[in-house]
């Protein structure tokens, strides 16, 4: 529990002090959103009958783009090594970056959600569930994007390759999330908060093992 | 299990796989022969669709084949991630372009048939999308392989992603029919009738089991060579170490 919480603090603390990584990722976000609207145009009810689908496309493009260096850069200096060596068993590690980088990645879109919300004209009642959705969802993107990131660690260029290795799996995540954050009188919307909860438990340990497997075999 | 570990030997698989490939391709030209002439002369056209239900005998084969072979490469990759068999990392790892191909067989002839069937070359099926998103799962597959440069990690890598998609593969297609119900469009005929003539059933069977036979002959085929060139690069760092003097790695 300690080597979670130190592996956690640690990436939180870097994300934060070195190069504001995190007001990026909401930057990243808040940009998406903005050429979603330029390219679906200015009529605000199309707008606000897409916001909530929009949202959770935006989230899941920042997710996808700021995968490629959760484990790359411990990979390089070092820390990684360390971490396989001292980490008992691995997988509490690879759970560990997997929630830093919740915290650090998909948190700060969440906070920014209902402002681009509010700019995209999403209807009052839509608010509550979409962020419900969102924080029930995004953990299912970063695990499964961790799951990638290691797979990929020991890869030069590999942002590219996370995205087509991770995208076909977030298909669930996607499908249930933007179904969870239609509201409460839209249909199934309460059954797809369920299947949204099933799929996030599911990558918990599905990418867990096989994230701890990946560092592993690319470690030695 | 006695068979399996005596052809980890790729010596003795080549002794069995050289003369076992003819056979194989000449059984399937030979069932899908036989397989053509039921399904464009010697079955009916249906009802309904007319003339163009004969595009399921092509199509149909295929998306079993789709599936078939991600399985057989989520297998093989298992063997080779648990008993580090050397033949089942190769067998997965060419099992994939062949998977990829039956794939996108699959989804042009579905393409082609929804034509005239649905009146548009795509509809968001739940079918469709889920097969369309098996293609992408095939493709990046093959692209960690041919980004990892070191054979042995990249088998194990690529064996972690196809297993981990195997085990996806029916929660995206669980949540693709769910999205596909909500979003049902009332035009779409289903193309699957409540039962299938075994006028069509025999010429279908006969193309399953061609496209089978087709799959195992190139899988030989292409196994032969995975093996050949990774003889021919290690013969070719040999001679250049002797050349140089030097020792990679």
């Amino acid at each position: 529990m300690t080597a979670f919480a130190a592996i956690v603090s640690r990436d939180v603390r870097l994300a934060f002090r070195a190069g504001g990584g995190s007001l990026q990722g909401a930057l990243f976000f808040a940009i998406a959103a903005l050429i979603f609207a330029l390219a679906i145009g200015a009529d605000i009810a199309t707008l606000s009958r897409l916001a909530a689908p929009i949202l959770w496309a935006c989230a899941l493009l920042s997710t996808l783009v700021s995968l490629e260096r959760i484990f790359q850069a411990d990979a390089e200096d070092g820390s990684l090594d360390v971490i396989v060596e001292t980490a008992d068993p691995l997988e509490v590690a690879f759970l560990a970056k997997a929630a830093a980088h919740w915290l650090t990645a998909s948190l700060p879109l969440i906070v920014a959600a209902p402002v681009i919300g509010v700019l995209l004209n999403l209807p009052a009642e839509r608010f509550a569930p979409l962020i419900v959705s969102l924080l029930i969802g995004t953990p299912a993107l970063s695990l499964i994007g961790a799951l990638g990131a290691a797979l990929t660690l020991s890869l030069k260029r590999a942002g590219v390759l996370v995205t087509i290795l991770v995208a076909p799996l977030y298909a669930p995540a996607l499908i249930f999330g933007v179904a969870a954050s239609g509201g409460p009188d839209a249909p199934m919307a309460a059954s797809a908060l369920l299947f949204l909860g099933a799929a996030t438990m599911f990558s918990l340990i599905i990418a867990t093992l096989a994230g701890a497997a990946a560092i592993r075999m690319n470690m030695n | 299990m006695a068979f399996i570990t005596d052809y980890a030997n790729p010596e003795k698989f080549e002794r069995l796989a050289r003369p076992l490939t003819p056979v194989l391709t000449s059984l399937a030209a030979a069932l899908a022969a036989l397989g053509l002439y039921f399904a464009l002369f010697n079955s009916p056209a249906d009802y309904q669709q007319g003339e163009s239900v004969r595009i399921m005998y092509v199509h149909v084969p295929a998306a079993w084949m789709a599936l078939f072979c991600y399985t057989a490469m989520a297998a093989a990759s298992a063997a080779g991630f648990i008993w580090k068999h050397p033949l089942a990392d190769v067998a997965a790892k060419t099992t994939a372009p062949i998977g990829a191909v039956f794939t996108a067989l699959a989804l042009i002839t579905g393409s082609l048939w929804g034509k005239p069937m649905w009146g548009t070359w795509w509809a968001w099926d739940a079918r469709l999308t889920s097969v369309l998103i098996l293609f992408f799962l095939y493709l990046g597959y093959i692209a960690i392989w041919e980004a990892i440069e070191d054979k042995t990690r990249a088998a194990k890598i690529a064996a972690i992603v196809a297993i981990v998609g195997f085990v996806n593969v029916p929660i995206i297609r669980f949540s693709v029919d769910w999205w596909n119900s909500l979003h049902q469009p009332a035009s779409v005929i289903r193309a699957d009738g409540p039962s299938i003539h075994s006028s069509m059933l025999t010429p279908l069977l006969l193309m399953g089991a061609a496209y089978m036979a087709a799959y195992a002959a190139m899988l030989l085929v292409s196994m032969r060579t995975e093996l050949a060139a990774r003889r021919l690069a290690r013969l070719e760092r040999l001679q250049s170490e002797r050349v140089s003097g030097v020792r990679a790695e």
